[in-house]
């Protein structure tokens, strides 16, 4: 904390203290919000934040590998995911076993102080830096590569085979399994001639809906030629949601119309 | 700066990573909490190749997020596969796929 008070504060100091309490909050509310997208913007924003902690530990490769890769690919396929499967799965709070809430927070701390004794313990002296690391092949991306196509190269290439495994792993996963044939044109012709054979059901299509002088919309019954509706001409959908249009109030206009023509021709003929 | 730093913002993270894998009953959170281990590890492999000053601790942290991403896209899968036969995200009852 003495390295703050005097005036030369380092870019990696300022970093580390704007983000390290957003990257703690954002950790807290993955685990603490009740939604799973909150949790993964949560999680989204730990991974941007820990981005900029590696930029101002002159790891510029990674900077970006982590934004590309978790921000962008992995957070991404995440938020998929809870949009398929997770978005409106409520979690119950019942706890299973008892006291495990408490205890997995005493486990976790726990761990933390094991790993801050041990760990952050045993340093007592500064960094050396990777400055004159990154400089000996001319630049961050150079030295990583060249570490990674010397040195690590078997482990590079069984990451190659990891990764295609996985691929073809998900593609297998997510593979779902037909369980009857498609249906193509002339089985349809088939199963409808079948229909009419043995249930009676007309293989045509149904009648279209009633052309009225004021309504022609897909709830008005079209009519037979005995004036009784036609019950396949207003979709069984329609009819359950909001109810068939009632005939005579749809025709009652015209009938109205016709009525008062037909008076006025009576009174005409009078007149003459 | 210290490295020391470094370490507990990694511990914290860890911690919560712990509390979340332990807490939590979605299988997606549970998968969320396992990435932000990860992650603390990473943070602490990039800290400690800044100690050492060389660049073996900022190749293996690449590795991990290579192992990562295929981890996700595996585990994610399963998670659908489940989630289409049991139309349940929860890691309550999944004993039930014993039978």
């Amino acid at each position: 904390m003495t390295a703050l008070l005097v005036p030369l504060v380092t870019g990696e100091a300022v970093a580390y203290w704007i983000c390290a309490p957003i990257m703690v909050l954002a950790a807290l509310g993955m685990v603490l919000f009740r939604k799973a997208v909150y949790s993964a913007l949560s999680l989204a924003l730990v991974m941007v934040n820990l981005a900029i902690i590696y930029a101002s530990q002159d790891a510029p490769f990674l900077f970006v590998v982590q934004i590309i890769v978790y921000t962008g690919a992995v957070m991404m396929l995440f938020l998929f995911v809870v949009m398929l499967v997770g978005v409106d799965t409520r979690e119950s709070l019942v706890e299973k076993i008892k006291g495990h809430t408490v205890a997995s927070v005493l486990a976790a701390v726990g761990a933390f102080i094991l790993l801050a004794a041990t760990v952050g313990g045993s340093l007592v002296t500064g960094a050396v830096g990777v400055g004159a690391a990154n400089t000996t092949y001319g630049g961050n991306v150079q030295g990583l590569a060249a570490l990674l196509f010397g040195k690590y190269v078997f482990a590079f290439e069984a990451t190659a085979a990891l990764l295609i495994t996985a691929a073809v792993g998900a593609m297998v996963l997510a593979h779902g399994e037909r369980l009857a044939p498609k249906l193509d044109q002339k089985a349809r012709a088939r199963m409808r001639i079948e229909d009419y054979v043995t249930k009676g059901i007309h293989p045509g299509p149904r009648p279209s809906s009633g052309v009225y002088a004021r309504h022609n919309s897909i709830t008005a019954p079209a009519l037979l030629p005995d004036g009784t509706v036609a019950q396949d001409s207003v979709s069984s959908v329609l009819v359950q949601r909001s109810g068939m249009a009632d005939p005579e109030s749809l025709g009652a206009p015209t009938k109205k119309a016709f009525a008062a023509l037909e008076t006025a021709q009576g009174a005409d003929e009078e007149e003459l | 700066m210290n490295p020391n730093y470094y370490v507990i913002l990694a511990g914290v993270l860890f911690a919560i990573g712990i509390v979340g894998f332990l807490v939590r009953k979605n299988a997606l959170v549970l998968f969320m909490s396992v990435e932000l281990m990860l992650n603390a590890c990473n943070l602490l492999l990039v800290s400690f190749s800044r100690v050492h000053g060389n660049l073996d601790g900022q190749v293996a942290s690449f590795f991990v997020m290579v192992v990562a991403a295929a981890e996700v896209v595996v585990g994610l899968s399963i998670i659908v596969m489940i989630y289409r036969a049991r139309h349940s995200a929860s890691v309550d009852n999944e004993n039930l796929l014993r039978y």
